[in-house]
């Protein structure tokens, strides 16, 4: 009965729609698949910008966002949704089909990033005041969970009088609909596990000095947090979390020889390519190789600058690398066979990050200084447009909807 | 953290015990204060925020800074603080726009203009 019903208002739709074709033909021309799209943050001026990377185009511009200074961006799974995680705390939730905010909350003083749960259904914010992960309703915005970072005692108090808590950094999704996070501050890894009804949080301590920023490899198995007080990064193998967390590449670091380092690289970009990882050195003008089986260094290339993002093109046969203040005018690209330097591209001053289209045919990068994103051929390195963005920092494509970690 | 608060103390001191030093007296061309805010913003701004609230780096708004002297946050722009991430900027500064920069912080003027 259902089923018959079912087929009759199809059919009355088929006609409805055939007798409309003529009447009305803009209501097919506005569907909007969201498989090609995309969101540019434009920093300076609390805005995005809404992209479509087939046809190398700005869709539409959303503002009223906040401070989006090292803002970054999640999908829900169906890519419709991208929600903005702004520096003051803002949470914003973008509907990429309506080109407009569907609910934003200020969930925090100051916060430097987020995830989205391997269902979906939770988005999870890390937060330096106060310090914490705060998890959220992906639909509703609601607060799920209030995760508290270690309490800082020795330390001076907040403006408010409360006590001061660790500053979390490097929060990242991972399988089991678990959320993985570094504490600045008190030297921790917690795991934070929401398969169950009711949350744990597994806690690992002493795992070395200041943890700055992490990542998670592709295949979700491997957390590796970036150590600001000492050489050498974090290891948790995910697959075999009750050995701990190991200190690995003791050398990784600033070492003793050091360049003064403007701004330390990012890891989430870390290009994994075959049994190797492209790392950024830090303080020095140079790409790491690593194998990623021993985890020992195998080589090293020398580049232009000391290096932000290393990015694997989806293919992994080229590296792209883009480098810190006062070098950020020249992007480099790597030829994972022969591991040597192929090309120096010189796209203008602020080159912050870039993103691949989903088969890699494609590179965006962001021009800050220059006020334009440009798009160049991965291939033969054109220059095929550039589009006009205020500031443009971050670039997020709606494939990250299906990809572990982002 | 006590010796730490002590040697900020003995850094203090040896600054305020100087003369006031000369290259103070250069000035800083319009032009270069354009992109010296912009170095800020942007740059300092990536651990600091670009509105200088704090991130990793710690907030840079007058009341954050008060008690904290002119002389002593020109010598940590410009030699940077060993043992954090704030590093020296003397290779891209000069000690008088170091100043300028400090000067301007302690105002608050990189984030009263919009």
């Amino acid at each position: 009965m259902k089923n018959k019903l079912k087929k009759l208002s199809i059919a009355l739709l088929v006609l409805g729609s055939a007798s409309c074709v003529t009447t009305q033909p803009q209501e097919t021309a506005q569907l909007r698949p969201t498989g090609d799209l995309g969101v540019v943050i434009e920093r300076a001026t609390g805005q995005v910008q809404i992209v479509n990377h087939t046809h190398n185009n700005s869709l539409a511009q959303i503002d009223g966002l906040g401070d989006l200074s090292h803002a970054s961006i999640v999908y829900s799974r169906d890519e419709r949704y991208a929600y903005v995680f702004g520096r003051d705390g803002g949470l914003t939730k973008i509907d990429i089909l309506k080109d407009k905010i569907a609910k934003r909350v200020i969930q925090s003083g100051n916060s430097i990033g987020g995830a989205i749960s391997q269902d979906g259904k939770l988005v999870a914010v890390s937060n330096y005041t106060p310090g914490g992960v705060k998890v959220f309703d992906a639909e509703s915005l609601e607060l799920v969970a209030d995760i508290k970072a270690t309490e800082l005692l020795g330390h001076a108090k907040n403006k408010d009088g409360s006590t001061k808590r660790s500053k979390v950094v490097g929060l990242v999704d991972a399988p089991d609909n678990k959320f993985v996070f570094s504490l600045f501050d008190s030297d921790e890894i917690w795991v934070a596990d929401f398969s169950t009804a009711q949350y744990t949080v597994k806690k690992f301590n002493d795992i070395g000095r200041a943890p700055y920023d992490a990542l998670i490899s592709p295949d979700g198995r491997y957390y590796i947090a970036g150590l600001f007080g000492e050489d050498g990064m974090a290891l948790l193998d995910l697959w075999n979390i009750d050995k701990g967390v190991k200190h690995i590449l003791k050398d990784y670091g600033k070492g003793d020889k050091k360049l003064p380092v403007y701004k330390m690289p990012h890891l989430e970009g870390w290009a994994m390519a075959g049994d190797f990882a492209y790392v950024p050195a830090v303080g020095l003008h140079k790409v790491l190789v690593i194998n990623t089986k021993t985890w020992q260094q195998v080589d090293e290339i020398d580049v232009h600058g000391q290096p932000v993002f290393v990015m694997a093109q989806p293919d992994n046969r080229q590296v792209w690398v883009n480098f810190s203040f006062p070098r950020n005018d020249t992007v480099q690209v790597i030829d994972t066979q022969t591991q040597s330097l192929t090309d120096t591209l010189k796209p203008g001053k602020g080159v912050l990050h870039m993103e691949f289209t989903p088969r890699g045919e494609h590179v965006w990068m962001s021009v800050r200084d220059e006020h334009k994103i440009q798009i160049y051929n991965t291939k033969d390195k054109a220059l095929l447009k550039e589009v006009p963005a205020a500031s443009p920092s971050g670039i997020f494509f709606t494939n990250r909807a299906h990809q572990i970690g982002l | 953290m006590f010796v730490k608060s002590l040697s900020l103390v003995a850094v203090l001191a040896c600054f305020t015990a100087l003369p006031t030093v000369a290259s103070q007296a250069q000035t800083v061309s319009d032009e270069r204060k354009k992109e010296l805010t912009h170095i800020v913003k942007q740059d300092c701004g990536s651990c600091h925020g670009m509105t200088l609230k704090g991130g990793l780096g710690t907030p840079l708004l007058p009341e954050d800074l008060k008690g904290k002297h002119v002389d002593f946050l020109t010598h940590t722009i410009m030699h940077g603080r060993p043992t954090t991430a704030m590093p020296p900027w003397n290779a891209l500064l000069t000690q008088s726009e170091a100043r300028w920069i400090a000067l301007q912080l302690k105002r608050g003027n990189f984030t009263n203009e919009k």
